[in-house]
This record gives structure tokens, sequence and C-alpha cells, in this order.
């Protein structure tokens, strides 16, 4: 186990690739490793980058790598994809995006699969993330699934939150929504190139002139950047130029009016929710399954011979004894 | 809810770009439950050496429709081995006279699937062969 924490730490791969892969296959033995990894975590600074399928993210993430690289960070990549709901499976396709960097021994790229997490990202991401801060990543960037109005988990994992938009998704109504246009500490207008991109900015300004002034930390208003098509390599160098630089700019801000322990804060309490869910739900569900009692208890549900707020309270007394 | 999923790359080495039948078996094997990594056309066996390794991967499956995989094929698995990981199985696929079998073979590659070669063939094998680690 010290050995594995160890090698962790000396930043080998193989070892940290196996770690994220027991933690996604729920092996108890490597949750054993994390409390040994958790305390030496906190150096890395975390960005999350969301937006729609297609909008660009793994090429923006590519764009990126190599941008930090080029100040000579090290860094990690979590690229998240959807499981398949029937069978399981999953492609896991960013990569595709970011091979360039694979020879790179500073660029450590892993894929996940979402496994039935809902929020964009995988149940694992938490614990790859602190992984890879052990390992000493300078950066750490996690992009999530294709993400529609909703899904703001990646708030809980970042300190710089970085959403991807492109033009000619929706009418302005959809920039006074509530959700993910929220999060954003830095909103990309990417395929900048296409028609539509003024107007989608236009709405965003409106969008950000209309919030109150507790939604800009500190007065960090989310800076608009345009991003160029990424086929024209010399703009989009310079857009993603701009973009690291604005990273950074953001973290510095944080450090600078001492935000980053409220980010922080969210993060330990989601994943104290996520430890004692692995802790106390998980068994009882497993027992539930083994025994045939779930089962049984759908059945009776189809049937309507009760409902389902009665057997919960039924399996909370059952397991949960000693209730306040 | 501990479960052990087979993870699966998918690559193609070198300068042959035709992938379709790279993505149908990155397809087909989703729907067998599996979590498949492709990586996309052209690439080195230096980059899938080292992308296998960083997605810790089962099997790796190269396709090769060029001629080239007398080459390719063992540099990848000559470049696992070296860096420590030879647990990981490769495997082949593509248009591979008989002739060359034993070459590959003796490389280390556990299995080729070339033209005639099913779907549910090529599933089944992998459902076989390859056992989640210890």
């Amino acid at each position: 186990m010290m050995e594995k924490v160890r090698k962790i730490k000396s930043g080998d791969v193989r070892t940290a690739s196996r770690l994220i892969r027991n933690l996604e296959d729920g092996m108890d033995e490597a949750r054993a490793t994390m409390k040994h990894l958790f305390p030496l975590t906190g150096h890395s600074h975390v960005i999350g980058i969301t937006g729609s399928p297609g909008a660009g993210k793994s090429t923006l993430v590519d764009g990126l790598v190599e941008s930090f690289r080029k100040k000579e960070k090290t860094v990690g990549v979590l690229a998240v994809d959807p499981t398949s709901p029937f069978t399981g499976g999953a492609i896991l396709g960013d990569r595709i995006r970011m091979q360039r960097h694979a020879e790179d021994p500073g660029v450590f790229v892993r894929s996940l699969a979402t496994r039935g997490a809902l929020g964009g990202l995988a149940k694992a991401v938490g614990d790859a993330i602190h992984i890879m801060d052990v390992m000493g990543k300078d950066i750490v960037i996690v992009e999530t699934v294709g993400t529609g109005q909703q899904e703001v988990e990646i708030i809980n994992h970042s300190h710089t939150v970085i959403v991807v938009l492109i033009p000619g998704m929706g009418d302005e109504i959809q920039a006074i929504k509530a959700g993910i246009l929220e999060i954003a500490d830095l909103f990309v207008i990417n395929k900048a190139d296409r028609e539509g991109s003024s107007k989608l900015r236009r709405e965003l300004m409106a969008m950000l002139d209309m919030a109150p002034a507790s939604a800009f930390p500190a007065g960090w208003r989310p800076p608009i950047l345009k991003c160029e098509n990424a086929f024209e390599p010399v703009g989009f160098v310079k857009s993603l130029e701009e973009m690291s630089q604005t990273i950074e700019d953001h973290y510095q801000h944080l450090v600078k009016h001492d935000l980053l322990g409220s980010r922080m804060h969210r993060k330990a309490a989601v994943e104290l929710n996520e430890a004692i869910r692995c802790a106390v739900l998980e068994p009882v569900l497993d027992a539930l399954v083994a025994n045939g009692d779930l089962e049984r208890m759908v059945g009776q549900l189809l049937k309507k011979e009760t409902d389902p707020y009665t057997l919960a309270e039924e399996i909370a007394q059952r397991y949960l004894k000693a209730r306040p | 809810m501990a479960e052990k999923k087979i993870r699966v790359m998918v690559a193609k080495p070198g300068l042959d770009g035709h992938d379709r039948g790279a993505r149908v078996l990155a397809r087909c094997f989703r729907d067998a439950g599996f979590e498949v990594i492709y990586t996309g056309c052209h690439q080195t066996p230096e980059q899938i050496a080292s992308a296998a390794i960083q997605e810790d991967v089962d099997v790796v499956g190269l396709s090769c429709l060029s001629g080239a995989h007398r080459y390719l094929f063992p540099a990848v698995a000559k470049l696992l081995k070296e860096q420590g990981a030879g647990d990981i199985t490769v495997v082949g696929g593509g248009i591979i006279p008989e002739q060359d079998f034993k070459l590959l073979y003796d490389a280390g590659l556990k299995a080729l699937f070339v033209p005639g070669a099913t779907l549910d063939s090529i599933v089944a094998w992998f459902k076989t062969n390859v056992k989640p680690r210890d």
C-alpha cells in the first residue's frame, strides 16, 4: 500500500491509472489507498470544461494542454464520456483530439465513462483529480460529457469552470434560464467564425448585466472569449493563449481574495456526501440485490401492493438501527 | 458494488486511414458492454503504447489495412513490454496474409482477425480470453 502511495507521488502513470480503475470498479482496497493520498492533495489548479456535445470541448482541452506545456506546467486531463444505459458499454473518444500529447511525459490523459452517474461526470472523478494532484500535476483539466442545461456537477470539483458555447443554439430566453450558464467563471464562444457569434455574445453580456453583484465573487465578472476556427492554426493558437491567460488570472483572483477556501468547501461537502453514499447506501442496496428483496419489492410496486415510500421506510428501519 | 469492466483500446497505427472497420468494432465492443477507447488514425506505436498505459486497458486492438502490420504490430507489443505493461493483451486485425501469422504471434500478439471474421466471433474471443485484471 505505501509502495503504491510512493509510486503515485513519484508520478508513476501505470500505478495511478490502475488505482483510478479500481476506484471506478468500486474496489474497497482502492478506497483504502485513497485514505493515504487524501492528506497529500491540494496543489493542483483544477479546471472544468463543460458544454454541449460537439461544442469543441476536447479540441479546446488539447489546445489548452499545448498552451500550458509551453509554460512548462505539467497537465493531467480527465475526459468523461457517457456509458450506455442499456449495455453498460461506452465509447471514450475525447482522446482522439489529444493524441499528439500521448508521448509527452508531462501530460497524462485518462478517459472515464459515466457509469450511470448524473451531473455530467463520473463517480470516480473526484478521486481521480486527487490522484493527479498527488502525482504533482500543476494543472488538472476535467472535461465533462456533452451537457445540456442542468449538468452542473463540475462546479463541485473545479477552481475554474469554463462553459463552451457555440452560435445558433437557441433564442435569448435560453440565456436567462437557470443552470449551466450560472456556473461559468469564463465563457468561450467556440466556432466563432460561424454566423450568430456576435448575437450570442450580446445575449451573454445582457445576461451578465442583469446578474446581481453577488453573482460575481470579489468582482470577478466572467469574461466572454471568442475562439477562432481550430482549422485556422494561427488564430486558434492566439485564442488559446488568451484563454489560458484568463484561466490563470482567475486562479490568481481566487488566491488574492481568499476565495479558494469557499470553492473547496463545496468540494469537501460533496466528497463527504459521496463517501457516505458508498459506505451506507451501497451496502444496503447490495444486500437487497443479493437476497432478492429488491426484485421482489419492484414486483410489489408494479402490482400496486405497496408504494416506494413505505418500502423505503421499512428498509431504513431494518438497516439503520441507530437512528436519531 | 464492485464490478470489473473490460477496457479495450482500438487503435490504428501507421499511415492507413481506413478506419470504418475500427469504428464498427468500437461500436460493437460498446454493445458488448466494454469501455472502448478509440485513438483515431495515424498513430505511432509509441503513441499507442503510451495511451494504453495511461488508460489502463486490458486489450489493445490494432487495425491495419495497408500491409505495414509486419512492422507496426510487433512494435506496439515490444513497447508495452519495455514499459512494464506486457500483461496488456495485444490483438490485431486487417488484411494480413497467412504467411505473416507466425511472425506476429511470435512477436506476442494473441489473436489475429482477418477478412471474413464475424463481429460475433471477435466479441466471443474477447469474452473468453480477456479477463479483467486481478
